[in-house]
């Protein structure tokens, strides 16, 4: 049988807490740990804060669900969401951060996406019905 | 409050007692800082050996609190777990804090 679940959380911060930990607890039942875990819990963590600060900001707080599903591929992990799509319908870039800058001008975000790419084999996002669907892959076995 | 500071042969060390620096801390987190690193030494060393996780809250948090502190103060982070560490490489946040293995290694004298 393949290994897959599905978790739904409300898209606030402290759901999103709860909610990734659930995720994680559950990856770890399969047998995912150490480095590949901590990377597929920052990525959550990343896609997730995304989703409650961007996608549904200003409107009325949704769900988040992630389902999981192990492949031949590795690991892949559905987010969806209600909120609002992403700019042009295309993901962030997720370019390096210019860090050649005075103390006081440091950026103090812009690092997400840098790290969800970072750490993942393979992105697609599509919208379709009201609905983002971010599919992550990880090359875990 | 999920800080403990001391003073130690003039240099604050800002403990951190929590395990995750997230997005659900993070505001929290630069105000504990505020407070804790108010007056006092030039030079602050934050110690992350009990944070498992931290995620771009985080680390924008401690960018801030490194922000707040007056010109002439640094801020210098000490025992990074390996996933800690992991976010501050790929960032590149390691070549803006001097990072160092542990509480002790960055209290020892400077060589050379």
């Amino acid at each position: 049988m393949t290994p897959r679940g599905l978790h739904r959380f409300a898209a606030s911060t402290e759901a999103a807490r709860d909610g990734i930990e659930q995720v994680v607890n559950a990856l770890r039942q399969h047998g995912l740990g150490g480095t590949p875990l901590a990377d597929v819990e920052l990525v959550l963590a990343e896609v997730v804060n995304n989703i409650v600060e961007h996608a549904y900001r200003g409107r009325e707080p949704g769900l988040v669900s992630v389902a999981y599903v192990f492949g031949a591929s590795g690991l892949i992990l559905t987010v969806r969401d209600r909120g609002a799509p992403f700019t042009a319908n295309s993901l962030p870039a997720g370019h390096a951060v210019d860090l050649a800058l005075p103390r006081h001008q440091l950026p103090e975000g812009g690092f997400g996406w840098l790290l969800i790419r970072r750490l993942t084999s393979d992105l697609s996002y599509v919208r379709r019905n009201g609905f983002n669907r971010l599919r992550l892959r990880f090359d875990v076995s | 409050m999920c800080l403990s500071s001391r003073i130690e042969d003039e240099v604050m060390i800002v403990t951190v007692t929590a395990d995750r620096i997230d997005a659900a801390v993070a505001i929290q987190f630069k105000e504990d800082m505020r407070n804790a690193t108010a007056g006092g030494p030039p030079r602050v060393v934050l110690d992350l050996a009990a944070v498992q996780f931290i995620d771009s809250s985080g680390l924008g948090a401690i960018v801030a609190s490194m922000k707040q502190l007056s010109a002439l103060r640094r801020l210098d982070l000490a025992g990074l777990t390996p996933a800690v560490d992991k976010v501050f490489r790929l960032t590149r946040m390691d070549t803006v804090f001097r990072l160092f293995p542990s509480l002790s290694a960055a209290l020892a004298p400077e060589q050379g």
